[in-house]
Formats: structure tokens, sequence, C-alpha cells
């Protein structure tokens, strides 16, 4: 297949400090950072060479007395004043280059992301959910994302386009960017949400993911692709048990019957559970259904600190749902 | 500052007077027993215990930051699992902000140092002073109990809803503690700032203040205006946790970015109480060990109530990526860069004091000088962080952790061991050993580098901090930076090991070690039980060497 030229522009790869850069956005934020840089290492080398020169010229020597102090003004004045007109400037620049990527272009293709311990969930402009954890994106084109979380603060932090924005339960965020790079940009939360207890934990250092950038026809193909079970599976119990590992139900939920955050799901369906109520209720399609999309509603006995969060429609769809009930039947 | 004010009613100098007739007057440490140190109201034996007390913190929190560091010698799985790494890398920031950074140079080093320097007996306020350290101590106690009880996992900057409804460690017992310890800071503030205004000898006007006073004047101003921020907000918190009240917590129907705004409204002054009287130490010590007044005295020292001032006024770029408008991000960064102007001032009046000095390279000023290298790369570091386009990819990363390490580390903690170096022969009578001195001062300074530099890069790289796990691609970074950790830690334990045989058979110190034309260089070593023998009179300021006398000067 043809793959679309990237920009002609292309930016620069990887240096010893920053990462490739894929984005419209980098270049200038990268110009900037060498410029600070490159300014700060002349500055540390004056002063430090200034401060050595001095403390050898100058050593104590017997007989030899310090000269006395004389104030002089004029020279205060000297490294006073004009390092305002450089914070000025400094601030001018940088402040120009951000607010070019906290506006989204008008035709920018709208992409919801959500955090949740400890992954990140994607959904297409037509309201696929990706079923994976690649977020694919289309070069060149202007993307935007809207973004919230389902339990604590997360931040969704891609180096290869310089950009971070925290995700805030209760409040939607945005990101806006144009992807001008072929290739797998990293995906990781920068802000501090936590782990999961024992040996295979989860937590903040592992909610990684990638965003994959490929040309419009392979765009496309991959939405068509998520509407359906993945063809390398065979049965909807399979694809179900991908869901469990890859929507990070695992990390509270086994399937050995040890209790860890939730209950183990070892011979859940057709199980009866007592809830915090006391009352008692048969896990059936329904329950799961109602627990999955409503967690906080029927809450077993002994997990209530759980704080399981919703998987609304966006994140795992009908289909989706039904696979993960015909595992569960599975599990003995 | 030069002017001299005679005093006619003192014939001959005062300060000789209290040379002379050292040897017939108890010195500060020579009554004994315990009652001696729990019912004291002396502010030179309230700071020795200070000093214990945040020491015992520095080397507890140097054991959690070890553990840390070595649990990221390799990916995966080095010493801890996940959850125990979240608590260990809390309780260092916790132990090292609240319990050590905060209190140690004014409640340790100021208590001991600051009266003397006015020429006064004590601080205006005894009894409430060792209220103070009483506090400080209640409130570790919960913080211990804290730790003990399973420790917490929030990061030290417990923010919501994680610490507020997701965390099931020991986070209340913490909250508990720093709201309480920071009523001990409130107070020693409004003393400092009592004893500055009405203990001063005669003659010890505003323009002869040393700089290390001026520090801790500006500092005592944040602790008063800030700390009960602080209180309020984990009150709330507090309250929060308890009753479920709709505050912080978006479960509930609070608002999580409200606590980051409360958070760092006293968080971010309180860099400002940590590192303004680091600066404070090393004006002294630059003057000291130049023998020489300091350049631009009047800019130093209002330099340091600048930075106090506009602390205050920068608590939003910690919010620059957490979703605040982006006309208040705007604001926030122009006043951010403001924080260079009197940073920058302080750094080239010391350099101007050095020139043409007569410069001693005695361990003290070893510091001093590292602290200025140390904290320009701190300081220059913030101005990648206030360019807010920058900042974007930056935020939250080991760069950033680099940065703050660099100023509270390479600034704060360089300037506090330079100080104790300074003033140790002064309140212990003891001299230490200099090759061993030296020796310490080279491991810290090496391996302090070798840790953080290479923490920057991680951080540009795109390295977030608080992570567990790292991909392959940062090993061999971190690597580097465990094995600067361990510099660092030998450096610490040879320092120990010095001050210990100080303590135990060091030489008999002189009165004026490092021929000092400062104050309190001109009364009894240890210092008498009342500071000064007999009440002095100042007719010069602390670093007017062409006017003090030779026998001023003179080391014995």
């Amino acid at each position: 297949m043809l793959q679309p030229l990237p920009n002609a522009n292309e930016p620069p790869a990887s240096t010893f400090d920053l990462p490739v850069s894929m984005s419209t956005s980098a270049p200038g934020i990268d110009a900037l950072y060498d410029f600070i840089l490159w300014f700060s290492v002349a500055f540390t080398v004056a002063i430090t060479g200034a401060m050595l020169y001095f403390v050898w010229r100058y050593r104590r020597r017997p007989g030899v007395k310090a000269a006395e102090t004389k104030d002089n003004t004029l020279l205060e004045l000297s490294w006073t004043v004009p390092p305002l007109f450089l914070c000025v400037a400094l601030f001018h620049m940088s402040y120009g280059e951000y607010i070019k990527n906290v506006t989204a272009a008008e035709n920018a293709l709208e992409i919801r992301v959500r955090g949740q311990r400890w992954q990140w969930s994607y959904q297409y402009p037509d309201g696929t959910p990706e079923q994976g954890d690649t977020l694919y994106l289309p070069i060149n084109r202007p993307v935007k994302l809207v973004m919230s979380s389902a339990d604590v603060i997360h931040s969704f932090f891609v180096p290869a386009f310089r950009l971070k924005r925290d995700t805030v339960p209760g409040m939607y965020s945005q990101l806006a960017f144009t992807p001008n790079k072929l290739g797998e940009a990293q995906v990781f939360c920068a802000e501090y949400c936590g782990a999961s207890e024992g040996k295979n934990a989860r937590g903040h250092f592992a909610m990684l993911s990638r965003i994959k950038v490929v040309n419009d026809a392979e765009y496309a193909a991959h939405i068509e692709e998520q509407k359906k079970r993945p063809v390398t599976m065979t049965s909807d119990a399979e694809w179900g048990a991908s869901i469990y590992a890859k929507k990070g139900c695992n990390s509270c939920h086994s399937l050995d019957g040890t209790a860890g955050t939730g209950p183990s799901f070892k011979g859940i369906y057709g199980r009866e559970e007592v809830l915090t109520t006391g009352e008692k209720v048969k896990v059936d399609s329904n329950y799961i259904v109602e627990s999955i999309r409503m967690p906080q509603k029927k809450i077993v006995k002994g997990y209530e600190g759980g704080n399981m969060p919703a998987f609304p429609v966006g994140v795992l769809n009908e289909d989706q749902l039904n696979a993960v009930i015909s595992f569960l039947q599975t599990v003995k | 500052m030069s002017t001299i004010t005679a005093n006619p009613s003192v014939e001959t100098d005062p300060t000789q007077q209290v040379v002379a007739s050292h040897s017939h007057h108890e010195h500060f440490l020579e009554a004994k027993g315990w009652r001696s140190w729990t019912h004291t109201l002396d502010h030179k034996r309230i700071g020795v215990m200070y000093l214990i007390a945040v020491l015992a913190s520095f080397f507890l929190g140097g054991i959690f930051a070890l553990l840390v560091r070595l649990e990221l010698f390799s990916s995966g799985r080095t010493i801890m699992d996940a959850s125990t790494y979240n608590k260990v890398f809390t309780m260092h920031g916790v132990v090292m902000v609240f319990l050590f950074i905060i209190p140690s140079i004014p409640a340790a080093l100021g208590n001991m140092i600051l009266p003397v320097q006015l020429g006064a007996k004590d601080v205006a306020f005894p009894r409430l002073n060792l209220a103070s350290l009483y506090i400080y101590v209640f409130g570790a106690m919960f913080g211990v109990y804290s730790m003990v009880s399973g420790g917490l996992d929030t990061g030290w900057t417990f923010y919501t809803p994680y610490s507020s409804n997701f965390s099931s460690t020991s986070v209340f017992p913490m909250l508990l503690a720093a709201f309480i310890m920071g009523f001990s800071s409130i107070l020693t503030g409004v003393n400092f700032i009592a004893t500055v205004h009405t203990m001063r000898a005669p003659g010890q006007n505003w323009r002869r203040l040393p700089l290390f006073v001026w520090a801790l004047y500006a500092t005592s101003i944040i602790q008063i205006l800030a700390t009960p921020v602080l209180a309020v907000t984990l009150l709330l918190l507090m309250a929060e946790k308890l009753f479920h009240l709709p505050i912080f917590t978006p479960q509930w129907g609070g608002d999580p970015v409200l606590f980051q705004h409360f958070f760092w409204f006293y968080s971010h002054p309180a860099v400002y109480i940590m590192i303004v009287p680091g600066m404070g130490v090393v004006s002294e010590l630059i003057c000291t060990f130049s023998r020489r007044a300091p350049f631009g005295y009047m800019f130093i020292a209002m330099s340091s109530m600048g930075l106090a001032l506009l602390g205050f006024l920068v608590w939003g770029h910690h919010l620059f990526t957490a979703g605040m408008s982006e006309k208040a991000t705007m604001v926030f960064s122009a006043l951010t860069f403001l924080v260079g102007i009197p940073s920058g001032v302080k750094v080239f009046n010391w350099l101007a004091t050095l020139y043409k000095g007569s410069i001693s390279l005695a361990s003290p000023m070893l510091w001093g000088l590292g602290f200025i290298f140390l904290f320009t790369i701190g300081g220059l570091t913030g101005l990648f962080l206030a360019m807010l386009a920058v900042d974007v990819h930056l935020h939250d990363t080991y760069f950033v952790v680099a940065h703050f390490h660099y100023v509270m580390v390479g600034g704060t903690t360089i300037a506090f061991v330079g100080g104790v170096h300074y003033w140790w022969p002064k309140f212990t009578g003891k001299m230490y050993n200099e090759t061993l001195a030296q020796i310490g001062f080279a491991l810290v300074f090496l391996g302090f580098n070798v840790t953080f530099m290479s923490q920057f890069v991680l951080g540009s790289r795109g390295m977030p901090r608080r992570y567990y796990d790292y991909l392959p691609e940062f090993q061999t970074l971190h690597r580097v930076s465990t094995v600067g950790s361990w510099m660092i830690g030998a450096g610490f334990l040879v320092l120990l090991y010095m001050f210990a045989k100080s303590l135990k058979s060091g030489a008999k110190a002189p009165r004026n070690p490092w021929g000092s034309a400062a104050l309190e260089f001109q009364t009894g070593t240890p210092f008498p039980a009342h500071n000064f023998i007999e009440q002095p009179v100042v007719t010069r300021g602390p670093y007017d060497y062409h006017l003090a006398t030779e026998a001023e000067l003179a080391e014995n």
C-alpha cells in the first residue's frame, strides 16, 4: 500500500533530551526548550566561571585584606532591569506557543478519552469504542480529545506531541493537536493515581497506552473492525476473556477464587451473593449488566470500599457486554 | 550601613569585656539533668532539641529516599511491590517537607542564632518558643503513628479525590500531624517577628541587621500568613473524610481542583519558607569567608522580602495542566517569571561580594559556594517550567522532580548543612575534622549532581514521576541516578561520623574560629547562658571588617 509522505517540513527526530516529535505542536515547543536550555547552560557557565575565578584570584593571603565594599546602585539596576525584559520576552513567546495548542480547529476529529484506574479508553467520533489499548488517528487531521475521568485525577501525557492535560472526575478537559508523522506514540498517565495490592499489581506506573498514527484508509478500516468481534476470535466467550484482561477487570477480580479489591469471578454465574444491605441476589445476566453499568448500586458485602468505576456504553458496547457475560458463564 | 554610632556610655569595646570575663560565667550547656532540657526556656537549648529532631527526620527521610532509588535501580520489582513503593515515596516527601525542611533552618538554626545576632538575651516569648517545640513533637507523633499504622500512599500533596475517597491507607493521622505542626510554625514566626522588633541590642538598627535575620524575618511573615491556609485546607479535608461533605471530592459533589488551589496557596509560599532562610545562611557564609561586607546589603535584604511577597502570587503554576482557565494560566505564568528577578539579584550580589574579598575555602564556605552553583541550576530550570508551552511537556515528569530537588536539597539542605558547619563550634564548643568535612562535602555535592542531573534528562525524555516501574529505554539513566543516591548517602554518613567524633573528642573551639566580624562570634564559646555576659552595645554592622578591631577578628 502506498503511504502518504509525512509533512514536507519533517520535524526533527529524537534529540539527546527530547523524544521523537510526531505532531505539528512539537517543533515550536522544542525551539523554545532549546533556547532556554542553551541560555541556562551559558548562564550557569558564566556564573560558575566567575565564582571560581574570584575564589582563586582573591584567595586569602597573609597581609592582604579584602577591599572595602562600596555600594553601586547602577550595577544593581543593571542586573535587575534587563532580566525583566528577558522575562517579558520569554513569557510572550511561550504563551503564544501554548495558546496554539489549546484551541482546536473547527473541523477537528473529536475523540472521547476516559481515564480510569489504571487504563485509558477511547471512543471514535461515530460512537465506536476502541477495543484495544491503542488509539488510531489519521495523519495530518486536526484532532480534539475530549477527556474525562471515572475515578481519581489522571493526566493524559503524550511526549511525542509534547502535550499533557489532566483528566478530572466531574469535568471535561481538552487537548488539540495534529499528528504529522506515521508511527506509534507512547501515552503515559502523569498524575499519580495509586496501585493495586499484590504480585501482579497494576497501578499509575502501568497506566500506559499508545496512539498509532495511520493513513486515512487504515483509520477507516480500523474503526470498522472495532464494531465487531475480532476476526482472530472464534467465540463470544473468547472475546469476553480478552475484554476481561484488556479493560483491567483482572486487576480486582481474580479467576481462581482469591478475593481481591472485588469478588472473584470463579463460579460467579448463578452464585448467590449477600449485599451490603443484607439482601440476597442471584448473579444472572441482569445483575452482571447492572454491576458493570452502575457498579455502586448493589455491592456485595465485604467489598464496600472498592470504588469500581462504571463502564458506560461508550467504553463497552452491547456486543462487548454480551461477550463478557458469555465469558463469565464459562468461569467455573 | 557603615556609619558608626559611638556609644558614649561605654568607654572600652564591650565585646572585649565579654571575652575577658567569659571564664567566670557558665555557658548554656552546663546545666545537667533531663529537666534542664524539658523545662528550659533558653532559645539555644530549644534550638539544639529542634536540631536533633530535624536531623533524625532527615535521616529517616533519607532512608526512604535510598529505598525509592534502590527500587528504581532496575525495571520490574527490585525490592518491594507497587503499593509499598507508593507508601515509601509518600513518606519520603512528607517527612522531608513537614518534619525536616520547613523547621530545619528557621526552627533549629534560627532559634540558636537569631537572638544572639540581635544582641538579645532570648526570643521575645521564651515560653511560647518551648510550646512551639512541644507542638512540633506532638504533631510529629501523629506522623509517626501514621507510618507505623501502615503508612500512607497519597503523595505528600494529598490530592483529592485520591486521598479522600480512594486511598485506604493511614491518611487521616498524617493530615492531623501536618495540621498540628502548622501551629508550631506559626508560633515560631510570631516569636521571631516580635523578637526582631523589640529585642535588638542598643545600636542594632535595621540597617545593621545580619542578612540571616532579614531572611528569617521574611520567612516568619510567610509562616504567619500562609500556614493558616494549610490548616483550613487540611481541616476541610479531614471533615470531608469523616462526614463525606461535598468540598473537594467529586463523588460527593466537591471540586478536586479547588483542593489544588487551596493546597498550593500554602505550599508554594512554603517553598520560600524553605529557600529564603537558606539564602540567609549563604549570605553569612559568603561574607565571613570573604571577610567582606555584602555587596548591595539592602538589595539582598529586600530581595528576601520580595520573594516572600511574590511567593504568594504564583501558586497557580502548579495547576498549568490541571484545567484552569487560559486567562488564569497566563497571569500565573507572567507572575512566575518575576520570581527570577530577586533570585538573580541574590546570586549577582554574592558574586560581587567575592570580588576583591579575602577568600578562605574552609568547609562551611564549600557549602556556601556549592549552594550558589546548585541554586543557579535550580532557579534556571524554574524558567523552563514558567514557560507555559515548555511546562506542558515537562509537568509531572522527572524534570520537575530534579528541579525542586535542586532548590530544596541543592539550595535549602546544602545551606542548612553549611550553617551547621559554620555555627557548630559556637553551640558545641568543639571543632571538627576539616579533612572529613571536605570528603563529606565532595561526596554529597558530586552525588547530588549525578542523582538529579540524570533526572532532568529523564524528564525531558518523557519519564513521568511517581512511577514504580518504567519502560526499558529509561533504565540507564535511572541506574545512574541510583548510584548518585549512594554517593549522597555515603557523604552524609561521613558527616555524621565527623560530627559525632567532634562531640566526643573534638578540639576545643576558640571564640571566633573563622575570624568573623559578626556579633555572635564576639561572645564566648559555647555561648554563655544569657548569650552575652554584659549588655552588648552595637557600634558597627556585622560585616564591617574595616571597622572591626584586630582583637575582635582574632581567632582566639
